[in-house]
């Protein structure tokens, strides 16, 4: 009995030394897809262990720059959303894979465009790989549609033709062309950005916020809202929900995988009411999404490049991660799945899977910046001034200008 | 002779390493008892302190590592009093201090002087219900405030909607009738006006219980010999209560201002860490936590956290001499 003890003991020290314990640190409901494949990687990996590190959102993201800040304490792997990868990507904190041994340039052709230059520099590095995207999609309530005797088309051919939507949207029914006005701008100035250059910064890392770009964005909004077009109803509060299940607003800008949060909790009973369409005047933009990426002070990087890989370049763990949170996949390829003929019930049978496809293929690269999110805080600021004080739009657009010239240092 | 002469050296050895050993534990065992507090005091509050005065003359982005930590003078400083946003987040702090914190006073000092005199057996249930929201998570409270205002189904505005419509009190809202309804958290003129509520509600009911025990320190002798001189209920209060509740008010305003210049939860949860529409929400703890841990300047976050604190220090040292002073020199 003693004996079998000590042997067991020996075993599991032994097994124990041998293996490598990779951490690997994601928010929800990135966890929900891991439980489901995680096992899989576990078998194909006997000699690894993996320890998931559940945390949310914003703590996620703040906790990891803490722990690289302290040199200490980041995971081997960890998720990013795509707004927190330029901040990094400049730092220098995480691991570079274009270089021996990961050589992650030959991964280039799995992805769309647009989403391998959300990680990757100017100068030839590549911090992380693409987990999911988030095609930017316009969602519609069908029954406005009907009521107001409008089709999709109709709606999306024009952003003029938006507005006049709009207009009948609320003169004949009780709701209002989208729930903030802000959404519209935003979508605006994320498309149509020339070649070569960022959302707010160009090649030079001048900023480009008073371009007619930004002004002709800041307008459309404006109109939106000195027309009474816009419930002005804050984003992620419990009024935003209210308005899906009310209908409160007829059209709404996000990422694809708002179906996901749609239907699992914020308005299920509208299901059927539902159709999606690319944004007005045939724009493609994105909104959202995921990468891995491994921090530098990682002792594990052969493990860890291991488990990204797993998690960004199979199809079939794409899907499935598609199936299970609705997260978009980055991998092409998967793009002629059957899953993708699947009408959904929720968007009333529409095969919306295809459409999102032909969005994420169609969004133009835009090049990153690192101070990317602090211009993005600081116009959306001066947005709100524009549209709910009255401010003049150049002079709104002249001051963010000056504060990001401040603040991006 | 020897013999006896090494016992007895043996014998004091022994003695004097027990004295030895006693003497050092009764010299140092009070330090290595209160050591744990200075230990922790020093890791978590002597350090940050006096790194964050170092990080303010830095230029540091700390996902870059410590290697990356740049000298730059006072150019965070610089860089802060030329900046609107600071002077925009200067401005907002003090509008809520004096609007979130004034008419925590106003109210709490009559209704502790009302429940300590007149509803004796109700003073501490009530007291208990208006301390309440003190004790509540600000973020469960922020979330429910931020409900009760929505704009389209906010309970405020139904009532707002509700008497403005009524023909019997619907003049009252004649001046606000355009606004209507009101988009509390949308609109930059509502938001300081929303937080403010926010704050003197949750907050008054922790002046009430001050205020009470203040009351409860004034003799009642005072009061008896004043109604005998016939003096009203008016009389008393503003010539013996107030006067004696100096010392207490002078705490409680002073605790006050410390909190409200400080002012990060409310505004965070209810406009969002962005201060809302135009900023109006944006206070000086709220920007400077965002600059430092959003936008990564940690070296300005710093510079902006020394000008707050020197600022509350000339607050409550302001206070001090022309309210506090007096109030204890009365008492001598």
């Amino acid at each position: 009995m003693k004996r079998l003890l000590v042997l067991t003991l020996a075993l599991i020290l032994s097994a124990s030394f041998a293996q490598t314990n990779l951490r690997l640190a994601l928010y929800p409901d990135l966890d929900s897809h891991l439980d489901v494949v995680l096992t899989e990687f576990l078998l194909e990996n006997p000699d690894v262990t993996v320890e998931v590190i559940r945390r949310e959102h914003g703590d996620h993201h703040n906790g990891l720059v803490t722990e690289l800040a302290a040199g200490s304490g980041a995971a081997d792997v960890v998720a990013l959303d795509v707004e927190f990868v330029a901040r990094f990507l400049a730092s220098g904190a995480l691991t570079d894979l274009s270089q021996e041994p990961f050589n992650a340039g030959q991964f280039e052709d799995l992805y769309a465009p647009y989403a391998w230059s959300q990680i990757a520099s100017a100068d030839g590095r590549v911090v992380a790989l693409p987990g999911d995207l988030g095609p930017g999609v316009l969602f519609l309530r069908r029954d406005v549609l009907d009521q107001v005797g409008w089709s999709v088309d109709e709606v999306v051919a024009s952003w003029d033709s938006y507005l006049d939507y709009g207009r009948a949207v609320r003169a004949n029914t009780d709701s209002y062309l989208m729930t903030n006005a802000n959404d519209v701008a935003r979508a605006f100035w994320q498309s149509g950005v020339p070649e070569g250059e960022g959302f707010f910064f160009d090649a030079d890392g001048t900023n480009t916020v008073t371009s007619d770009r930004f002004v002709r964005a800041f307008e459309l909004a404006k109109t939106i809202r000195d027309e009474g077009l816009d419930a002005q109803i804050g984003d992620w509060s419990n009024e935003w929900y209210e308005a899906f299940n009310q209908g409160t607003g007829a059209t709404q800008f996000s990422g694809a995988w708002l179906l996901g949060h749609l239907q699992n909790w914020m308005a299920p009973d509208t299901a059927g009411l539902w159709v999606t369409s690319h944004f007005p005047e045939e724009t493609y933009g994105s909104w959202g999404g995921t990468h891995y990426a491994i921090p530098e002070q990682s002792s594990n990087k052969e493990a860890a490049w291991e488990l990204v890989k797993f998690l960004s370049t199979r199809p079939e763990i794409q899907l499935s991660a598609f199936e299970t949170t609705a997260a978009f996949p980055a991998v092409t390829s998967t793009y002629n799945d059957p899953i993708f003929g699947e009408p959904i019930a929720f968007l009333g049978g529409q095969e919306a899977r295809r459409l999102f496809a032909e969005i994420a293929t169609r969004v133009p690269q835009v090049s990153v910046n690192e101070h990317d999110q602090i211009a993005l805080e600081i116009v959306q600021s001066a947005l709100t001034e524009v549209l709910n004080d009255g401010r003049d739009i150049e002079s709104a657009l002249q001051d963010a200008s000056d504060q990001i010239n401040r603040r991006a240092r | 002779m020897i013999q006896p002469a090494q016992g007895d050296s043996r014998q004091s050895r022994g003695k004097r390493e027990r004295r030895s050993w006693f003497s050092l534990q009764r010299k140092y065992a009070p330090y290595i008892f209160v050591s744990p507090f200075f230990i922790l005091f020093l890791i978590f509050g002597a350090f940050p302190t006096v790194f964050s005065m170092f990080l303010s003359f830095q230029d540091w982005n700390p996902v870059r590592g410590l290697a990356t930590m740049e000298f730059v003078g006072f150019e965070n400083y610089r860089l802060l009093f030329t900046d609107p946003w600071f002077w925009q987040a200067l401005g907002n702090t003090l509008w809520l201090a004096v609007a979130g914190g004034a008419p925590q006073h106003l109210i709490a000092i009559p209704l502790a002087f009302l429940l300590v005199s007149g509803a004796r057996r109700l003073r501490h249930p009530l007291t208990a219900a208006y301390f309440l929201p003190y004790i509540t998570s600000t973020v469960a409270v922020a979330i429910v405030f931020q409900t009760l205002l929505g704009t389209q189904f906010g309970v405020v505005n139904q009532a707002i909607n509700a008497l403005a419509s009524w023909p019997v009190t619907s003049w009252m809202f004649a001046g606000l009738a355009e606004q209507l309804p009101i988009n509390w958290l949308g609109r930059s003129q509502f938001i300081k006006p929303a937080i403010s509520m926010l704050v003197v509600w949750k907050y008054f009911g922790f002046n009430v219980v001050l205020y009470s025990a203040g009351l409860a320190t004034i003799p009642k002798d005072y009061y008896e010999a004043a109604a005998i001189d016939g003096a009203t209920n008016w009389q008393r209060f503003r010539f013996i209560t107030l006067p004696l509740l100096r010392p207490i008010m002078f705490f409680a305003v002073t605790l006050t201002i410390i909190g409200n210049l400080q002012l990060f939860d409310e505004p965070f949860i209810l406009v969002g860490r962005d201060g809302g529409t135009g900023r109006a929400g944006m206070t000086v703890a709220t920007y400077l936590y965002r600059l430092g841990f959003e936008w990564s300047d940690m070296g300005s976050a710093a510079a902006m956290s020394w000008v707050l604190f020197l600022i509350i220090g000339t607050g409550t040292a302001i206070q001090f001499l022309f309210f506090g002073k007096r109030s204890f020199e009365r008492r001598e």
